[in-house]
């Protein structure tokens, strides 16, 4: 990441697009990716994962930079902390009550969104120095990118190994669906994918570029 | 290249601020932060409280009616060791909770009560039905599993694997204290006798691990029931 | 709930729901941490102290917290609760055995934010282990937490003698190593059962 100067963002809309590109937190940072693989087996769990953490990452943007003036810098990291974790609490409930079936597929997941290393990194690197309107795009950028990523893996993964879309089947009868994308070593292997696919895109930008 | 930008150097991020902020600055930030997270958090716990409740209830008795045929009411039984049966609000994950059902026009239905055990994987939670008059169990539901997909996990949907478990004959002897037949479970397609469970092809150590804890479960607890038959019949 | 037995419990954290190649928990750790076999035992040993501290704590929290009838304060006091047990386990091991401490020392801050020492906490009293449950439960997944990194550590050194596409070097070929790992855990299902 070498164009990497968080404490000074060029204007507000790179600010945004940045996260969900060329700083996606999971395919380029390879942040947060506990959440990453165990919950992308069906669209919808990602879908929700995506959501809850995209949520966290507002809320606790939003408060770290309004109180950025007033946090004594010794006891930043423990406040953002709590902070985070309020969130996650307020999330989780939320998803209780709109529906505990997804909170049950989600398991303690839910929970873990406060040790994800995306929300701790954007509160100390960047809402703790910008302005509320800049931490607000970061963290909507970020969470878009995360969410994206979330995605990428519960597409293939259900598409594959259930032969549905968010529930709905894609294929005909006769398809035979690939049980190990379901598995947790199907998350590796479709992270580890999408990974390969981005860095060989990558080499064939600098080898076109080379030539011309 | 995960954490280029954290361990770059950073301009100091307060310039406004002390080096060394006190201590009793520290503490009321740390108090006043406290004070916003405790008021949020309890804020949407009492707020989503009641839609949880609401919505737990809802996956329960839908498990219940789903497993005991003609349902429309339910009351909840607690049993304790003793072998005293008591109503109850909520069920007691301590105790063995019977969940008695009764017909829209009175009457009972059955009674739903939870089994578990160790599966291929992790324990799996089941939930079934015993109807008194048929002496057998009318159905089973999978509350919780982690079964290999695809194999394992055929005993939540397998449409002849839950056939097993629409008449599954658990007669008592006439001193009512020991079933005449336990549980057995059979290769796919071999069943001949109402107290056998035909097993899944590919998912054998699954459906013994269903058959155990259902042939545990209604030894211990058909006869108790039968028992207090008339106390959870009362009131309907 | 199903008194399960502490073998058994430790046997299906440590090898059949292998804490990090079927929970996915501590991923970070275990991408990051197991290029050698010697760093990634220390690693381990560090997770795995604190996973045993961290379980006694959050039991006893949580034993609080129910008798107070506050559970939604359970996430947030873990969470604070660890982060201080991770600073004095490490205050004392400073004080008491420099030597451990240049061991495990500059693992101990990482080890704040490592999901699987939250997730442990949260598993166990999701699945109302009790006080010795809870233990074994630590001890395995601390050992399948140090399996699973000391064994990718000693893939990746042997990877880096091999000669394989520039395109593939990097996390994408970790991830695909862990998954074949992940496949060949799943071998342990069934143990310790019928």
């Amino acid at each position: 990441m070498p164009e990497t100067s968080t404490s000074k963002p060029p204007e507000n809309m790179d600010t945004f697009l940045k996260g969900i590109w060329k700083e996606n937190p999971v395919f380029v940072q390879l942040l947060g990716m506990c959440p990453v693989l165990a919950v992308t087996n069906s669209v919808i769990n990602a879908l929700v994962m995506g959501l809850a953490t995209t949520f966290v990452l507002l809320m606790s943007n939003t408060l770290v930079s309004l109180l950025r003036k007033l946090i004594p810098k010794q006891v930043r990291i423990a406040t953002y902390i709590l902070i985070i974790a309020t969130f996650v609490t307020v999330a989780d409930y939320t998803i209780q009550a709109v529906s505990i079936e997804v909170h049950k597929a989600l398991g303690a997941f839910i929970s873990l969104i406060v040790v994800n290393c995306i929300i701790l990194g954007r509160a100390e690197a960047f809402a703790s120095k910008n302005t509320l309107g800049r931490s607000v795009l970061d963290a909507l950028g970020m969470g878009g990118g995360f969410t994206i990523a979330v995605l990428c893996l519960g597409v293939v993964r259900e598409v594959l190994g259930n032969g549905t879309f968010a529930g709905i089947p894609v294929f005909g009868e006769s398809f035979e669906p690939w049980i190990v994308m379901i598995l947790p070593g199907g998350a590796f292997f479709v992270l580890g994918g999408w990974l390969l696919l981005f860095s060989w895109l990558k080499q064939r930008k600098k080898q076109t570029e080379l030539a011309a | 290249m995960t954490d280029a930008e954290t361990t770059k150097p950073v301009p100091p991020a307060f310039p406004e601020e002390a080096p060394e902020a006190g201590s009793g600055k520290m503490i009321s930030a740390m108090g006043a932060i406290g004070l916003i997270a405790g008021i949020l958090i309890v804020f949407t716990y009492q707020v989503t409280f009641p839609f949880i409740q609401d919505n737990k209830a809802r996956l329960l008795e839908k498990a219940i009616f789903e497993v005991v045929p003609g349902a429309a009411t339910k009351r909840v039984f607690t049993v304790d060791a003793a072998g005293k049966v008591t109503e109850v609000a909520e069920a007691d994950p301590k105790q063995l909770t019977l969940y008695a059902c009764y017909k829209s026009g009175g009457g009972l239905a059955g009674v739903a009560l939870e089994a578990s055990g160790q599966g291929f994987q992790d324990v799996i939670r089941v939930i079934y039905g015993y109807d008194p008059q048929k002496e057998a169990v009318v159905g089973m539901k999978v509350l919780q599993s982690t079964e290999t997909p695809g194999l394992g996990d055929k005993i939540e949907k397998d449409p002849q694997f839950l056939d097993n478990f629409e008449a599954l004959d658990v007669k008592l002897n006439p001193d009512g204290d020991v079933l005449v037949n336990p549980l057995e479970m059979v290769k796919s397609g071999q069943k001949t006798d109402p107290w056998q469970i035909s097993a899944i092809t590919g998912a054998t150590i699954s459906s013994r691990a269903i058959t155990a804890m259902l042939r545990e479960s209604t030894a211990k607890n058909i006869p108790l029931i039968v028992q207090r038959l008339p106390e959870l019949q009362k009131g309907d | 709930m199903v008194s399960e037995s502490h073998m058994f419990i430790f046997l299906n954290a440590c090898l059949i729901n292998n804490f990090v190649l079927s929970s996915f928990l501590g991923i970070c750790p275990f991408l990051g941490v197991s290029g050698k076999i010697d760093t990634a035992a220390r690693m381990g040993g560090a997770v795995s102290f604190v996973m045993f501290v961290a379980s006694l704590c959050a039991y006893g929290i949580h034993n609080a917290l129910v008798a107070i009838n506050a559970p939604y304060l359970q996430l947030i006091s873990y969470i604070v609760v660890i982060a201080s047990t991770v600073q004095l386990v490490e205050m004392i091991i400073k004080k008491f055995s420099p030597a451990l401490f240049r061991a495990l020392g500059i693992f101990l801050p990482l080890i704040t934010t490592n999901c699987a020492i939250l997730g442990l906490a949260l598993f166990q009293t999701n699945r109302q282990y009790d006080l010795f449950q809870s233990m074994a439960f630590a001890l395995g997944a601390g050992a399948g937490f140090t399996l699973a990194l000391v064994i990718m550590a000693g893939i990746r050194e042997e990877l880096q003698l091999s000669d394989v596409p520039e395109v593939i070097k990097g996390a994408a070929l970790t991830l695909i190593v862990a998954g074949v790992l992940s496949l060949a855990f799943m071998g342990f299902a069934g143990l310790g059962g019928h």
